[in-house]
């Protein structure tokens, strides 16, 4: 598994450095209706403002090929060393522009309450959390949250499955 | 300006009004044994009742026998208000009671509904009731029956008129929370989402419900006031915000947050503000719900290594240990009147129902089902809804406390969980 993934990483991280493409800015929305992090103001298109506002779905792009996942053993909360380079990855992009701000994404598999299983994924999140603030990433960067068990990214009732849904996940808003 | 996707979006991500009514199946009751003590009632259909669009002799059998408190027999015969029934050939048909009753449709298109109780056994009018109501308030009238008939011959309030709160999730990934009659009928949605939406909670004046939606792609907690559809954000601090649950007066909302860094509680005014922090733990603390009195609160941790259920007043202080079996507990849920705590056990790999006495300690496991999740007790504190798995689908059921009368209700096509038993109306008599 880890081969395996040693090399997934190696084969992205390839393909990633031999693009020349420059990623666009994606159009923003105003999300007033739905997203609570911004004020209820009205209708317009606005210009990129930090607080909150993304993308059509919210979800802007992250280092180019590089993976967003790092996976946690089964009862685990600390992050395993073969997701280094990943999170080192993470941390050069976010320093690099102060208006990044990265969403780190907690989930546990599908055993248990969902109540506790928002609390272990929280535990997960912030586990990865620390470990980018380690390579000097800031807070006020960073958004710590958990989706406990209830986005699994793989269905079964396995430890194939349960292995794939205890994760943490970076996306940038 | 928006864009018209995007406006599509928007009101599919969120449909704040009430939308059509959506009939569920009822519970339907599977009764995994025999209550110990069940009044046995005969129960005539209503003169008049052919032809009427619901059947309220049958929804209220249905309503008892949820109960597990009654054994409902046939009368054999229509019998209505006016007539004095044969209680020599009710009682030979091991009747303690008959109900007795008649409908008719006035000019106006309302239904005049009248019912009569009759104690079988002294021979004995309980008394009538009049009920004068549109179509569409037939099921809520059948419902009041139940209650009078529960209330006179147990001498509990029933909960038949009470609504739960519960959550589905369809085969394509839309989220609803669901109000629907506590029968499982009537459901109407209060909210549809493309994202999570888990721990509804009833406030105690059984008109607002909290709950944690994930729309916004991180856990926030939302009042929603159920007859306008309008809601405000309770709690959207930096990291996570769940496990709502209210005090008895009202007043207070206590919230698992993660703006201090970990799962730890708080306490808000019901109305927002600052929250004040209640735990300083380096464990995970969560899952709070408030004694029925106030004074305390019992929570979840892992502090002692494991999950376990604790109890700590309310205005903060001390934690103690309330369970001692096993290694993981969740999920508490305490009756109205004080005496039971319903949780979660978890024991290899199955996640069971028990009930604990308070008093005593003493605990049973009273369920066959091995997924159980969420315990939440009837306002009169004799049943429990809760979801589970059975033949690989969620289901919820409700179960008498000593797991002798359970009912099933199945979700139409997609996943039913978290479910939450609202409190008595204060309108209600």
């Amino acid at each position: 598994m880890k081969k395996l993934l040693s090399l997934l990483l190696s084969v992205a991280i390839i393909a990633g450095c031999s693009s020349n493409v420059k990623l666009n800015d994606v159009p923003v929305e105003d999300r007033s209706g739905a997203n609570p992090n911004t004020a209820a103001a009205a209708s317009s298109v606005s210009s990129l403002d930090a607080r909150g506002i993304g993308s059509l779905n919210g979800i802007k792009p992250g280092p180019a090929g590089v993976a967003n996942v790092v996976y946690f053993d089964y009862d685990s909360y600390t992050v395993k060393p073969e997701f280094q380079a990943v999170l080192e990855a993470h941390a050069r992009f976010i320093k690099a522009d102060g208006t990044r701000r990265a969403n780190i994404e907690g989930h546990t598999d599908e055993r248990g309450g969902s109540e506790y299983n928002i609390a272990l994924g929280q535990k997960r999140a912030e586990a990865v959390r620390r470990a980018l603030n380690a390579l000097g990433v800031a807070d006020g960067q960073m958004e710590a949250v958990s989706y406990g068990k209830e986005k699994p990214s793989m269905t079964g009732n396995d430890e194939a499955a349960f292995s794939k849904n205890r994760r943490s996940e970076i996306t940038y808003r | 300006m928006l864009t018209k996707r995007f406006s599509l979006q928007l009101l599919g991500a969120i449909s704040l009004s009430l939308m059509a009514h959506v009939s569920h199946a009822q519970f339907r009751v599977e009764v995994s044994g025999v209550g110990l003590t069940q009044v046995p009632i005969a129960i005539a259909p209503l003169r008049g009742e052919e032809g009427v669009p619901q059947k309220i002799s049958a929804i209220v059998q249905a309503d008892l026998e949820r109960s597990g408190q009654f054994k409902v027999l046939p009368t054999g015969k229509v019998m209505d208000e006016t007539e004095r029934p044969d209680v020599g050939d009710l009682r030979q048909k091991g009747a303690d009671g008959v109900l007795t009753g008649s409908i008719s449709r006035l000019s106006d298109g309302k239904y005049d509904v009248r019912i009569r109780l009759w104690d079988v056994v002294r021979n004995q009018d309980l008394g009538a009731m009049s009920y004068l109501v549109v179509a569409a308030d037939l099921r809520l009238a059948s419902h009041q029956i139940s209650d009078l008939v529960y209330l006179k011959l147990t001498g509990d309030k029933g909960v038949f008129s009470t609504r739960i709160a519960y959550v589905t999730k369809s085969s394509t990934g839309r989220y609803n929370l669901w109000v629907a009659d506590a029968d499982g009928e009537n459901a109407q949605s209060a909210l549809a989402s493309p994202e999570p939406i888990i721990s509804p909670s009833w406030a105690p004046n059984a008109t607002q419900l909290a709950y944690v939606s994930f729309e916004s792609r991180k856990p926030v907690v939302y009042v929603h006031d159920v007859a306008s559809g309008k809601r405000r954000l309770l709690a959207n601090f930096k990291g996570s915000n769940s496990a709502p649950s209210w005090s008895p007066d009202g007043r207070t909302v206590a919230v698992t947050l993660s703006r201090d860094g970990g799962s730890q509680l708080f306490l808000l005014d019901a109305q927002g503000g600052e929250p004040k922090r209640l735990t300083q733990s380096v464990a995970i603390d969560t899952e709070t719900v408030f004694s029925p009195d106030g004074t305390a609160i019992y929570f979840v941790s892992d502090r002692g290594g494991s999950p376990q259920i604790y109890r700590m007043p309310a205005m903060g202080g001390p934690a103690n240990r309330v369970t001692y079996t096993g290694n993981y507990n969740i999920s508490p849920a305490l009756s109205p009147d004080g005496r039971w705590m319903a949780y979660i056990s978890r024991s290899g790999n199955a996640y069971k129902l028990h009930v604990m006495d308070i008093a005593s300690g003493n605990t049973s496991a009273i369920t066959d089902t091995t997924a159980d999740e969420r315990p939440s007790f009837a306002p009169n504190s004799r049943l429990i809804v809760f979801a589970t798995r059975q033949e690989g689908r969620e289901a919820l059921m409700t179960t008498t406390l000593d797991g002798r009368i359970k009912a099933r209700l199945a979700g139409q096509g997609g996943d039913i969980r978290e479910p939450n038993w609202g409190p008595f109306s204060k309108a209600q008599p």
